[in-house]
């Protein structure tokens, strides 16, 4: 018993010691967190001073081979908004992510709400592994598939065939681009997604569907009213997590299935920083595109939290 | 009155048989469209070349053939891409696995001073990133790590993620088994190696999956750091580049469809599926194994960091 409360002494009340003698009796917690710190400390927080060249002239070739980058003030950012083709990529990155998160939202309550009335356990847990395999498969697989499904004489062309519809260029008109992304995006995602709304669903009080069945309450009835609400928390939470990221349309799937002929519809901030940065070297102009995009990302992450918050509703921070 | 409530119970009741049904139409439909890409880009690898440029080929191939995959087979570039991607897929997730855990242990004690500094300055990593450009000027102009093997394994051997994941699973966890094995004497480092981490299987087995399939997916990093180094393309990045001269073709030419079964017997699209399946079968083999944890990971997950 003494041994037990001098244990716990050195370890949970030690209130009058300094910061360093609890963290040199603490060594080995230390010595097992403080190297991954680090490493996140290079990794993720380093990088950050490179924002600074999103103040630096790239544009002078002569100057940039001899290692000068000149400092130019607020310059790039001037030059980015003079630019139409960097409006185009703000249109698409802000269409595309619109169009997943309205769709992958809708979806994956649909196919939850589905899933949670089937009584076979048999049947939901086969629906459940087919539909989380394509979370699994990736970008440029799925993209492989999509130009067999959406090709010219591929499956869709002739099911619309069948219908009497003239095969469409699915793959070479910018006008589906869009809509293409948001159908690639459900299929992959739709599954995963229903993971979190089915686990609310479980934590919902059975008791409470007594209570709906015994006012007279149908299927339907119960579903808006018991379940529905029963998810509005969750539901809530990654609306909030999702609007930080609608500057994040997805960057794999644009840059792999857009061509030269969709190009105008494809284009995403990301694919704009990629080939400023990476293929013209201007690192200046393409820094500035993405700390606007992390800028934007933070504003809308803390209005939406903001406005939660005053809702009465889960805050995320 | 009564007359009423009794049609109200008969419709009820003919509708609970009509919704499960219908329910189940739905569900089967769904998991139809999911597999249909899959299974079709499987009967199109196993086509004749020449024949799969007429198109029509649903869950069958018209004329079997295997001489796609004899194509790649072939190919050594096939080989070592796969064993690139393999040996990185494995030493990732060892390593992963290793410092993730390790770290979620020290986060969970309460009385661990830099518990409150580490934890925030993980969990922002989530949120704010320093962005494309300035991460490739780090690891190309600070720590040269592009043109090489290390490129693929250093900046990836952490995840916040998986570390909230863990961290939830381990102080979920009873306290008294850390509180009596420090009466007995042991220090954290023996705590967590010989109580902890053998505790963690299966929210181990989730994370593991998490790692290996993100490093066997990934093509980006060998785009951005390796594509002049052939020996160091991984299997996916093979694929992207079998992607984007299928694509160029289609741009160049609609009615290609004659000049290219007059160039060559194996297609492009056949051999680009064939590559798809060898790429997709690591996935498809392990899937079933771990599918049982991957759903416990995710709730961990979810819950707010």
């Amino acid at each position: 018993m003494t041994n037990y409360t001098q244990g716990t002494a050195r370890y949970a009340s030690p209130k009058k010691k300094g910061f360093f003698s609890r963290l040199a009796g603490q060594w080995q917690l230390a010595l097992m967190s403080v190297p991954i710190f680090l490493y996140v400390l290079l990794f993720n927080y380093a990088p950050m001073w490179g924002w600074i060249n999103a103040f630096k002239d790239y544009g002078n070739r002569k100057l940039v081979a001899r290692g000068i980058t000149p400092f130019n003030g607020l310059d790039n950012f001037k030059w980015l908004f003079s630019r139409p083709d960097f409006f185009v990529a703000i249109r698409n990155t802000l269409a595309m992510s619109v169009i997943n998160l309205v769709f992958g939202t809708v979806s994956a309550i649909i196919l939850a709400v589905l899933l949670n009335e089937v009584r076979q356990k048999t049947f939901k847990k086969t629906v459940q592994t087919v539909t989380y395999l394509p979370h699994f498969l990736s970008m440029v697989i799925i993209v492989a598939m999509a130009q067999n499904i959406f090709a010219s004489n591929g499956p869709v062309n002739d099911l619309l065939g069948l219908l009497g519809i003239q095969p469409v260029f699915w793959l070479g008109e910018g006008k589906y681009f869009w809509w293409l992304v948001g159908l690639i995006n459900v299929w992959k995602e739709v599954g995963w997604g229903t993971i979190i709304y089915i686990s609310a669903m479980t934590s919902i009080d059975p008791s409470l569907y007594e209570a709906a069945s015994i006012d007279g309450a149908g299927r339907f009835q119960r579903i808006l009213h018991v379940t529905l609400p029963g998810i509005k928390s969750t539901f809530v939470i990654l609306l909030i997590m999702n609007i930080g990221h609608l500057m994040e349309a997805g960057f794999e799937i644009q840059y792999l299935l857009g061509n030269g002929l969709t190009a105008a519809y494809s284009r995403t901030i990301d694919i704009f920083v990629l080939e400023y940065g990476t293929q013209n070297m201007d690192f200046g102009v393409a820094t500035a595109a993405g700390i606007f995009k992390s800028v934007v990302a933070i504003i809308l992450l803390v209005g939406a939290n903001f406005i939660s918050k005053r809702l009465g509703e889960e805050t995320l921070v | 009155m009564t007359t009423t409530n009794y049609q109200n119970i008969k419709v009820r009741k003919h509708y609970d048989v009509v919704f499960p049904i219908v329910n189940a139409v739905i569900l089967i439909l769904l998991m139809f469209v999911t597999l249909y890409p899959v299974i079709n880009t499987v009967a199109i690898s196993f086509n004749d070349g020449t024949d799969a440029l007429k198109g029509g080929i649903g869950l069958w191939p018209r004329v079997f053939s295997v001489k796609s995959y004899q194509s790649i087979l072939s190919d050594p570039a096939v080989y070592q891409a796969a064993w690139i991607s393999a040996s990185k897929t494995v030493i990732i997730t060892i390593l992963n696995l290793f410092w993730t855990s390790m770290l979620a242990y020290t986060l969970t004690r309460r009385e661990y001073v830099l518990r409150k500094v580490i934890t925030t300055m993980l969990v922002l990593t989530m949120y704010i990133n320093a962005g494309l450009i300035p991460n490739y000027l780090l690891i190309t102009k600070v720590l040269h790590l592009n043109k090489s093997y290390w490129v693929y394994i250093i900046p990836t051997m952490f995840s916040c993620f998986n570390m909230i994941v863990l961290r939830t699973y381990i102080a979920g966890l009873p306290e008294a088994l850390v509180e009596s094995a420090r009466i007995d004497g042991a220090g954290d480092i023996r705590i967590f190696w010989q109580i902890i981490f053998p505790l963690c299987k299966p929210v181990l087995a989730t994370v593991a999956l998490f790692v290996a399939v993100g490093s066997w997916n990934s093509w980006f990093d060998t785009h951005l750091y390796n594509a002049s180094k052939t020996q160091l393309h991984s299997l996916q990045y093979l694929l992207k580049m079998k992607l984007a001269t299928t694509q160029a073709s289609a741009n160049a030419a609609k009615s290609s469809v004659d000049a290219l079964s007059k160039s060559t017997k194996t297609t492009p699209v056949t051999i680009r599926c064939a590559i798809t399946v060898i790429s997709t079968v690591p996935i498809l083999v392990v899937y079933p194994f771990l599918q049982q944890y991957f759903v416990t990971g995710m709730v961990l997950g979810s819950v707010k960091g």
